[in-house]
């Protein structure tokens, strides 16, 4: 594993205004991720965890402090800016999986690919590669409504993964699985990582989802408690 | 796949649904088609009346006679060209349904003051040499099959003849033209003398007037000359432009225009309603789904232009089906209609206007959906769904 650092937050400050009263959720965290890691993060209800997801995916922006990622600073990155910087760089997976029920698999994973210059047919062949990686090559045409929670969030992988992001993001992948279901998901997460050298954080309440990860780092009232290297 | 094929299938994802949509929007534009072409059609001859022609009808009424002795003492004022006299005849030939504008006329004298009635010499002198003569419009004849020579008896549905009946004999002595294509040829005219030989209501007096001034511009002076000559008469006049007379002949039946804004306006108005509504509904459904498009690098203008396309599309699927049934109701009821409104025609300037409205329509409809689509906070959405 590279130990380059892919993200790095520096004394990364949030805080919430609800009515007259000031939430703060981090203050002063120092956080940095490697490329090719794998890093779970895991705590309690309120502790930060989403917060701090959604940051590192330019969906929300720090109170204050500085994030960088891949050598370049992006806290101070306007919306439009930041979007271009989600699309480019950053795959999503979702607990729920988020997918579009009015679209096939292939046209789900396809979707990210609409915001690249790729030809029709390169598309194409993207979008088989990931179905394919995922398991999926034959039900490429079937609505997402017809499949298993297990085979939606293994299109949403697909769609995570289709644009070849240096990130992957995931928020209580396996969630809403049963057990084996959610194994055989996060062995894909753990292969993405291994064999294809993506960059993963993934936010879970499981610590058996969590064990998948190379490393958990542990989240309580905005600061980082306990970190463990598992591989 | 791309963006169009996005805002395809999220419109078309409750079917039932866009159905009911359009089906509001097909309604409202087919009554807009409809009620603007009749409105059209009613209002042409309004539109084609020459800018230098008065008329001259009894200020009780145009339905009301003029004394005879009244044309030679207008065309004696100063500042009137040519003047001519009319009389409403009333006819139909052989069932009451097959209406014919006819009229009794001064013939030379109206060809003069109708200078866009094109005749040939041989046939406008055999019409002003035979008594029993009637010049006929190109597209009646042409609708009724009549030519050159044929004898025809027209019946009144106001006159008596002196032999008993409702019935003349006339012979097609000319069929005339207009001078351009937008002329109305469906109308035939006959001899004066002919006319008051042979009807029971007594001789001497004139339906109406029609003259040319010297000058448009000296057309009020005129009018009030006119008046001020047959004030305090027996018969008093009111003159006005042609296009008013043909305006005030219009509505008899009522404000036209004030009828139909007030159709189209609520038509619009409830549709505008129901498909904002509609729209914003659809959009609040599918929050969540924008959120991750928008987590997946889609631009807020981009998600923003989406909905307002998909606005745009439904207000043109459902407003280009009203418009088209409202051309195939138009084509089938012009020929049952011709006789009455002989312009009935959707013009390109109504299918314009209508499309504007589309456009328009979809517009607001989707405006707000759109910037709200636009506004959304990605975490604060995630949260609502």
């Amino acid at each position: 594993m590279s130990q380059e650092a892919l993200f790095e937050l520096k004394q990364v400050e949030k805080s919430f205004v609800k009515g007259k009263e000031t939430i703060s959720i981090f203050n002063d965290l120092n956080m940095t991720i490697d490329r090719g890691d794998f890093l779970a993060i895991m705590g309690p209800s309120g502790s930060g965890k989403t917060t701090l997801l959604n940051m590192l995916g330019g969906v929300d922006q720090p109170s204050g402090g500085e994030i960088w990622f891949d050598g370049a600073r992006m806290d101070n990155l306007s919306e439009s800016k930041l979007t271009q910087w989600r699309a480019h760089n950053i795959g999503f997976i979702f607990q729920f999986y988020n997918l579009m029920p009015m679209l096939n698999a292939a046209r789900n994973v396809e979707l990210p690919l609409l915001l690249t210059r790729l030809s029709r047919s390169q598309r194409k062949r993207s979008v088989e590669a990931a179905l394919a990686l995922v398991g999926l090559s034959d039900r490429a045409k079937h609505m997402t409504s017809e499949m298993s929670g297990g085979q939606q969030q293994r299109v949403a992988i697909a769609r995570a993964i289709v644009s070849d992001p240096k990130l992957i993001l995931c928020d209580e992948p396996t969630g809403d699985l049963d057990r084996t279901t959610a194994d055989e998901i996060l062995e894909m997460l753990q292969l993405l990582n291994r064999d294809h050298g993506k960059t993963i954080v993934m936010v879970t309440h499981d610590p058996a989802a969590a064990s998948y990860a190379r490393q958990t780092v542990h989240l309580d009232k905005g600061k980082f408690v306990h970190k463990e290297v598992l591989a | 796949m791309n963006d169009l094929y996005l805002i395809y299938k999220n419109m078309t994802r409750k079917p039932l649904r866009l159905f009911l949509t359009c089906f509001a929007i097909f309604i409202a534009f087919l009554i807009f088609s409809a009620v603007t072409t009749l409105k059209s059609a009613l209002d042409s001859g309004v539109d084609l009346a020459a800018d230098d022609r008065l008329v001259v009808v009894n200020s009780i009424n145009f339905t009301q006679p003029l004394p005879i002795a009244y044309y030679q003492k207008v065309a004696a004022i100063e500042g009137v060209k040519e003047v001519t006299h009319l009389n409403w005849f009333g006819g139909f030939y052989q069932d009451a349904k097959n209406q014919i504008i006819t009229m009794a006329v001064e013939p030379e004298s109206y060809l003069r003051v109708y200078n866009e009635v094109v005749v040939i010499p041989e046939q406008k002198s055999a019409w002003l040499q035979t008594r029993q003569g009637i010049l006929i419009g190109r597209k009646l004849a042409e609708t009724q099959g009549w030519k050159i020579g044929d004898k025809i008896p027209l019946s009144s549905n106001i006159f008596s003849h002196k032999d008993g009946g409702h019935s003349w004999e006339f012979v097609v002595s000319g069929i005339f033209d207009g001078v351009d294509e937008n002329y109305d040829t469906r109308y035939a005219v006959f001899h004066y003398k002919y006319f008051m030989e042979t009807q029971t209501f007594g001789g001497d007096w004139i339906g109406w007037m029609t003259l040319v001034t010297q000058d448009p511009s000296i057309n009020q002076q005129v009018a009030d000359v006119i008046d001020a000559t047959f004030a305090n008469s027996q018969a008093e006049t009111d003159t006005s432009t042609e296009k008013a007379f043909n305006k005030a002949f219009i509505e008899q039946i009522g404000n036209i225009g004030l009828i139909i804004f007030g159709v189209v306006f609520m038509a619009f108005f409830t549709i505008l309603i129901v498909v904002g509504n509609t729209m914003a509904l659809a959009v609040r459904e599918r929050t969540g789904e924008i959120a991750v498009l928008k987590t997946l690098g889609f631009s807020a203008p981009r998600v923003f232009g989406m909905v307002l396309v998909e606005s745009l599309l439904v207000a043109l699927i459902g407003g280009f089906l009203g418009l088209a049934m409202g051309w195939l109701i138009i084509e089938g009821a012009k020929s049952s209609m011709a006789q009455f409104l002989p312009n009935l025609a959707m013009g390109g300037d109504i299918v314009a206007q209508a499309v504007l409205y589309m456009i328009l329509l979809g517009l607001v409809t989707g405006l707000v959906p759109a910037y709200n689509a636009l506004r959304l906070n990605i975490i604060t959405a995630f949260n609502r769904s």
